[in-house]
């Protein structure tokens, strides 16, 4: 699944980034890599959504979040405010 | 290492380098004592800017920098940061590292340390860290990082600023051991190879190994400054797998340097479930954006009687004391009906302008802005830009000419120029002094409303713009979206004052420049003619000139030469429309209910039909139609085009003239 399809309040791992490499550089700067987890803090239906990794936020159109592959974590641990399940 | 000789002080340069929104330029006012403008949110600091400052017997130049993620060339602050970090000028940087969110600033300081530059880390907002009950091994953390020295400051409450210098100055000398971050063998033996080759191709470089990365990268500012054929080696970019190593030493790092990984959610969360609550985000931010104009209207107005004393004291007291010393009449003319008129009657708008500018500040301080970049971006991505488009946009509300700056932090070309075409139509508050005039005269009962619905008008107008340009291009919308939401944190004093002070300065040099000069000569053409000296300024050339406006303005209701004087001479800039005023009917304070009342008077003489509707279309006209001369000239800079700027200025007159007779047309139907 994509980045788009994401539940508010559900962390997730980065399975890779399919957007142009400007941005997907980018991404990786801000520290969004395969293997990243990442807490969806806050969505509207459809457009942005506003992420939480390595401790800070974004937010993300829906152009990127559409390209960013995700899968749940198993167990669906509940986040706990920083970057929790790091390890 | 860069030092003058000739005078008995040392001298180094030192930048200070970091991510967006960590506190550089609040650190470099702090450390310079300079006055430069902050703000939380990303993109506030667009150039490089030089200050001094001096510990023991060291002058220090210091050079703050565009906030980056990224030692990368892909946003123009990205590139003027980096040009800075390589600038062989430079001796030392101070990498400011917001200490609450280590784990993404570090990684810009991993790509410094490869620089191989004398390094010093500057832990800002390390009150946030202990608020979080957060602990930060301050032993552990330079040994993992070569060593540097590593400096815990406030900058906004200037603490640990001397220790800072000193180990700036300490550390210069010193030089920097070398930091090698372990990548593994197959990307090892790459970056050796390639750092092999650049020292044989260019002995003379300090830095190899950190060009060597960057080729691994496929670094195109690299490959084009140094080009080496590499291909054998860097057979594919490696940036992904250098970007991954450098994270997995940073979380290896943060693993073992921080303690107490806060529980608590954090208040910045509280706060966002109704900020950029998915329904009610829109909604609450125009009420914040209503709240704002109504205490610039209100409170504004309220402040307005001391200046008005004020303006009407020197204007008798001028016009007494000229008479006394027997002046000629022709300059008493000029200093009390042109220069205190023109000049004065714009200073009595001082307290709206004060009220909104506070209102900013606060705002721009609190962490909202970056809020309202994601709370717009539905409405935005519709007419095809990014909601960070958006924050240009607001910033229009204060002073065009940054708004078109703040453009820059837009990712491509053709979102800059679209912003930089629909953010004139935001009113500045140059703007401000014609609807609060116009209102008050012609709309007593409403004069509020009257004059924040050219606010809503506005932006409604450059929503539609953009719509429309948007259609032709037949471009998608756009939902690009990236920015980074900072913590919200309680507006910070001695900023809000520099930034208020700021614009305020600016105000008051403008009314001492442009609109100086403007006064001067609106008054000359204004009361000479063919003929010399002219007692009726209908015979002067400043009519002539108006004359051959009246029949482009007539359709809009807006039939009179005074009208097209003022809004020609509101080209030099919009208060000027106000001045130009002031100075035809020789009032000498138009902010004043006497002087209202005697505008309102002059207005009647000469066109007795002129009444709310006509003044409603003169201040959209004076919305719409060409910004002043300083936005112009900001326009032409940032897009680096004549055909660009000229179209656009013959746009924006077509849809003033466009709307505001359209208004009046119609209108006319329902008035008379």
């Amino acid at each position: 699944m994509t980045l788009y399809e994401a539940q508010k309040g559900c962390s997730y791992c980065i399975d890779g980034l399919y957007v142009e490499p400007a941005i997907t550089r980018r991404l990786q700067a801000l520290g969004l890599n395969d293997g990243t987890i990442v807490n969806v803090l806050n969505r509207k239906n459809k457009g942005a959504l506003i992420i939480q990794v390595r401790g800070t936020r974004l937010a993300l159109g829906r152009h990127i979040s559409s390209r960013i592959e995700i899968r749940c974590l198993d167990g669906m641990e509940k986040f706990d405010g920083q970057e929790a399940a790091q390890s | 290492m860069n030092r003058t000789k000739d005078t008995e002080k040392k001298h180094i340069r030192v930048a200070c380098i970091g991510n967006p929104n960590c506190g550089k330029t609040t650190l470099f006012n702090a450390l310079t004592g300079s006055r430069l403008k902050v703000a939380n949110w990303p993109g506030v600091t667009v150039e490089r800017v030089e200050g001094e400052t001096s510990y023991e017997d060291t002058r220090i130049t210091i050079v703050d920098t565009p906030g980056i993620y990224s030692l990368t060339c892909y946003t123009i602050e990205e590139k003027v940061t980096r040009l800075c970090a390589m600038d062989d000028e430079i001796d030392a940087i101070i990498n400011v590292v917001d200490a609450s969110s280590l784990e993404r600033n570090l990684y810009l300081t991993l790509q410094l340390l490869e620089l191989g530059k004398p390094i010093v880390l500057a832990l800002n907002m390390m009150d946030v860290v202990e608020e979080r009950g957060m602990e930060i091994d301050m032993h552990r953390l330079p040994e993992m990082l070569g060593d540097i020295p590593v400096v815990p400051v406030s900058a906004a409450r200037r603490t640990g600023l001397d220790i800072l210098l000193h180990a700036v100055i300490h550390h210069c000398e010193e030089g920097m051991e070398d930091f090698i971050l372990d990548y593994p063998e197959e990307i090892e033996e790459k970056i050796q190879a390639l750092e092999a080759m650049m020292q044989e191709s260019y002995p003379d470089h300090s830095s190899a190994r950190w060009h060597a990365i960057k080729l691994l990268e496929d670094d195109e500012e690299v490959k084009k400054e140094h080009p080496m054929s590499v291909v054998h080696v860097a057979d594919k970019s490696y940036e992904k797998e250098i970007i991954q190593c450098k994270y997995a030493y940073i979380e290896k790092v943060i693993k073992e340097i921080l303690f107490n990984k806060s529980k608590k959610a954090a208040s910045t969360d509280r706060i966002d479930w109704l900020l950029t609550h998915p329904v009610w985000g829109i909604p609450v931010f125009l009420l914040i954006m209503c709240f704002v104009f109504f205490l610039t209207f209100t409170v504004g107005d309220a402040l307005k009687g001391v200046f008005e004393t004020g303006l009407d004291a020197l204007s008798g007291g001028a016009t007494a004391a000229l008479r006394g010393i027997g002046v000629a009449g022709w300059l008493e003319s000029l200093l009390v009906e042109g220069i205190i008129a023109g000049v004065g009657g714009i200073l009595t708008f001082i307290p709206n302008i004060f009220i909104l500018f506070l209102a900013l500040a606060v705002l721009e301080d609190s962490g909202y802005m970056a809020r309202v970049a994601y709370v717009m971006d539905s409405v935005m991505g519709k007419v095809g830009l990014s909601g960070k488009a958006f924050l240009p946009m607001i910033l229009g509300f204060g002073c065009t000419v940054p708004a078109i700056m703040a453009a820059r932090a837009l990712e491509t070309e053709h979102d800059r120029r679209k912003t930089m075409l629909v953010t004139p139509f935001m009113s500045c508050s140059a703007r401000l002094p014609v609807y609060v005039l116009f209102s008050d005269m012609f709309f007593p009962d409403c004069a509020a409303a009257a004059a924040f619905s050219m606010y809503v008008v506005g932006m409604i107008i450059a929503i539609l713009a953009a719509l429309v340009i948007n259609r032709l291009e037949k471009g998608k919308s756009n939902d690009s979206l990236l920015i980074e939401l900072p913590e919200y944190k309680r507006p910070n004093g001695r900023t809000i004052r520099i930034y208020v002070w700021n614009k305020l300065k600016d105000y008051l040099t403008k009314a001492g420049t442009t609109i100086f000069i403007a006064s001067i000569v609106i008054w000359f053409v204004l009361n000479f003619g063919f003929s010399g000296m002219v007692a009726d300024p209908a015979e002067s050339f400043g009519a002539g000139l108006g004359r051959l406006l009246v029949p482009l303005l007539a359709p809009a209701g807006l039939g009179m030469w005074q009208i097209g004087v003022a809004l020609l001479s509101g080209i030099s800039a919009k208060e000027v429309v106000v001045s130009s005023f002031a100075v035809l009917f020789g009032v000498a304070n138009a902010n004043s209910d006497a002087g209202m009342r005697a505008i309102v008077d002059n207005i009647h003489q000469f066109n007795p039909a002129f009444g709310p509707l006509n003044a409603y279309c003169l201040m959209l006209f004076c919305l719409l139609y060409v910004p002043c001369v300083a936005t112009v000239a900001t326009i032409k800079k940032e897009s680096g085009s004549w055909s660009f700027t000229v179209k656009m200025m013959v746009f924006q007159i077509v849809l003033a003239w466009a709307v505001s007779t359209a208004v009046f047309q119609v209108g006319s139907l329902f008035v008379r």
